[in-house]
């Protein structure tokens, strides 16, 4: 794996810190958040903040696709597991997040549920083909990275007519995510720029981000996940910030285009449409953010076929993923952050994926917290 | 144990090339008896095994023992570089031996599944007698189940050991201090790898080798030189970060790591990266993590590539103190990171 060794070289990196810390303004505080719970775990993970200038901060964004699924979604995840006793194939990442009444799908199976782990949408399409007698869902979540997969398999059900497969979705968007935090008035978010999200952006391209340069003012570099990648990026934001300019960069340019990739683009297109509106953890109810399966494929809907409704719930009094999924919070300033909260016993949802800013504060960052007091 | 294979009555042998364990193996009759006389007692045999008694009668030894025990389960039950009969050596006699003890007896308990085939069967109680001959320690006393189809996978063993402590030996997890140094063995990952590639079919990572192998031959070599060890462990389920933190936490010390002087196989690594795995964290079955007082690691280092378990050894870093017992890392970019206990359960099983 040398093409990965070369995004993580040391000397390269240093080499990006001395050429971060030339172009910053001394007098000057850069605020940029990275979308992507990809980057943050990144971040995290190679200590990439011990190479940036004291005046450089990384905010956490809300790009963790566990993180953002509203408590309500999971329930009816594990109402069709438990009541209507389909076979649930979930991402593992959604296993052990916080329900409704002490409920998670892991504790659901341990009643009985059959709630199977998959590491991909067609693992799901080919459970339903080897138990025709029993229902099987796909509890599809994700950003545009993990839509046209799900895309395919629906397509792929209809072909096969399978009257047994079916797929809860809550696949959300990325662009109006962004929208939603860029809204927030700047006392409680102060933001000098995005570094846009990797995987994404090679499906819708980078010409969806326009808006954030041209309505907000605001400088985007899309980047890649390596860390490397990340430091390069916040490399062009602040050249972006020292210019006076606001442009959609691309530093991602080995996978990314304008454009993105128009085939995906169609498959989702076919088989999606948009929501009038969606409830985010964290971020609120979002207009047409969301997708749902069109008419035409409903009958693999499994909202529809199961008759679910969406009921919304209210987080834990004390739990902060929302303010930390806004970027105005740091898991730190959490009062459950690493006492009630942590990863073997998870409050809110960002304590348990990978990607979440809590997880990935707590399994690479801690230690930080003891050395300079927030 | 043998008796009625001897008996005048014709049995018939076990058809071994064809047959399946069945529930019959595991009913103490005389299907289990023939079992274990005809598949499991020539490939283990040895004196006390062949009293054919319910115990081991073993003699007194001067000084202090030890004693470990293990249950292994492992799928695929095959797996490049090994299986699970010699993993089920080697996981005890590892135990033992970074207890700077000298392995003697083993006994091992099987919960067979019902259809096992009993070639598979027999290859696995080859390996495990190869594994224990090789490593001088002696199947002394065992034991047979068998549960139904479904409720097991293929095989399960588990095994117990007892080892002498030579005198003056002391090799606890409490030990460390600040300052001292810490060594691996060899590059990190193998064992998990090898059996995460197998059931992905990972194709470019089919090369990967389980390292299962016993370690005391490398304890002792370690043990003569006179190098002043803190702590040895044998970085199994958990991988390297688990066995760091389990000995931060004993000693109440922290670990700052160099990321760069960890030793990793390329394929591990880039198959670890596909799966989205840290190699810290995937399983070793033949890799030893020694604590070393700081002015006796480069001997320490020099004695471990001296040995063919150990050609790779590194010192990966050092013992520092730490209220929190933090184990930290520079990472290979240069920044600082937790090497935290691995939580939930992101590894499927695999030891
Ligand atoms: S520490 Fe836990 S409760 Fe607090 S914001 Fe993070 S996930 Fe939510």
């Amino acid at each position: 794996m040398k093409y990965v060794d070369e995004f993580r070289d040391a000397t390269l990196a240093q080499n990006l810190a001395r050429a971060i810390a030339a172009e910053v303004k001394p007098d000057c505080e850069y605020h940029f958040m990275e979308f992507c719970g990809g980057h943050t775990h990144a971040i995290s993970r190679y200590g990439v903040t011990d190479l940036l200038p004291p005046n450089v901060h990384l905010i956490h964004g809300p790009g963790c696709p566990v993180c953002v699924l509203p408590v309500g979604r999971l329930d009816m995840a594990i109402k069709l597991a438990l009541a209507h006793e389909v076979t649930l194939c979930t991402y593992a990442d959604t296993l052990r997040v916080p329900a409704s009444g002490g409920m998670s799908l892991m504790k659901a199976r341990a009643r009985g549920a059959d709630i199977r782990m998959v590491y991909s949408a067609a693992d799901a399409l080919s459970l339903a083909q080897q138990q025709p007698e029993k229902q099987v869902v796909f509890f599809a979540i994700g950003f545009e990275t993990t839509t046209p997969p799900t895309a395919v398999v629906i397509r792929q059900a209809a072909a096969l007519g399978l009257p047994n497969f079916s797929v809860l979705c809550c696949h959300v968007l990325t662009p109006p995510a962004m929208r939603r935090i860029l809204e927030a008035p700047p006392d409680a978010l102060a933001l000098d720029g995005l570094i846009g999200p990797a995987h994404v952006s090679t499906i819708i391209g980078s010409r969806p981000y326009e808006f954030i340069a041209e309505a907000y003012r605001k400088p985007v570099v899309i980047a890649g996940f390596e860390p490397l990648d990340v430091m390069q990026a916040i490399l062009m934001l602040v050249r972006q910030c020292r210019e006076g300019r606001a442009e959609v960069e691309n530093e991602f340019t080995r996978a990314v285009t304008r454009e993105g990739n128009r085939k995906a683009q169609h498959l989702m297109d076919e088989v999606f449409e948009l929501r009038d509106e969606f409830e985010w953890r964290g971020l609120g109810t979002i207009p047409h953010s969301a997708l749902k399966i069109r008419a035409r494929y409903e009958q693999f809907d499994a909202e529809r076929r199961f008759t679910l409704a969406f009921q919304p719930v209210a987080d834990h009094r004390s739990c902060d993923c929302g303010a930390i999924l806004r970027g105005v919070k740091h898991p730190r300033e959490c009062v459950l952050f690493a006492n009630v909260c942590t990863p073997e016993s998870p409050m809110g949802a960002c304590m348990v994926s990978s990607e979440g800013a809590c997880a990935a504060h707590y399994t690479y960052g801690r230690f930080r917290d003891m050395e300079k007091p927030a | 144990m043998n008796a009625s294979t001897k008996s005048r009555r014709y049995v018939r042998p076990l058809d071994i090339a064809h047959g399946q364990v069945d529930l019959s193996h595991g009913s103490g009759g005389r299907a289990m008896a023939q079992l274990i006389g005809e598949l499991f007692l020539p490939e283990f045999d040895n004196p006390f095994l062949r009293e054919g008694n319910d115990g081991a009668r073993l003699p007194a030894v001067p000084g202090r023992m030890v004693m470990a025990s293990d249950a292994h389960v492992v799928s695929p039950l095959f797996f490049p570089g090994g299986d699970i009969g010699c993993l089920a050596v080697h996981g005890t006699v590892n135990d033992l031996a970074v207890m700077g003890a000298q392995p003697h007896w083993l006994s091992a308990s099987f919960i067979l599944e019902e259809g096992l085939p009993l070639a598979q069967l027999q290859q696995i109680a080859r390996s495990m007698g190869r594994a224990a001959r090789e490593a001088g320690v002696a199947i002394v006393t065992g034991d047979t189940k068998v549960v139904e189809r479904g409720k097991g996978d293929g095989v399960f063993i588990a095994t117990t050991g007892v080892g002498f402590l030579p005198e003056g030996v002391e090799i606890t997890g409490d030990r460390a201090r600040p300052g001292d140094r810490i060594l691996v063995s060899g590059p990190l990952g193998d064992h998990g790898m090898a059996i995460m590639a197998q059931r992905e079919s990972l194709g470019f990572a089919s090369e990967i080798q389980s390292d299962t192998a016993a370690l005391h031959g490398l304890v002792a070599t370690l043990l003569q030189s006179g190098v002043d060890i803190r702590v040895l462990r044998d970085p199994t389920r958990g991988g390297l970060a688990t066995t760091l933190n389990e000995i931060a936490g004993q000693s109440g010390v922290g670990m700052m790591l160099q990321e760069s002087a960890i030793p990793v196989r390329p394929a591990v690594a880039g198959a670890c990266e596909f799966l989205g795995l840290d190699p810290l964290y995937v399983a070793n079955e033949g890799k030893l993590v020694a604590i070393v007082a700081p002015e006796d690691a480069d001997r320490a280092l020099a004695v471990l590539r001296a040995h063919p378990l150990g050609c790779e050894a590194a010192i990966i870093g050092l013992v520092q103190a730490d209220p929190h017992q933090f184990v930290q890392m520079t990472t290979r970019l240069g920044g600082r990171r937790i090497v935290d206990w691995l939580s939930g359960e992101q590894l499927p099983r695999i030891c």
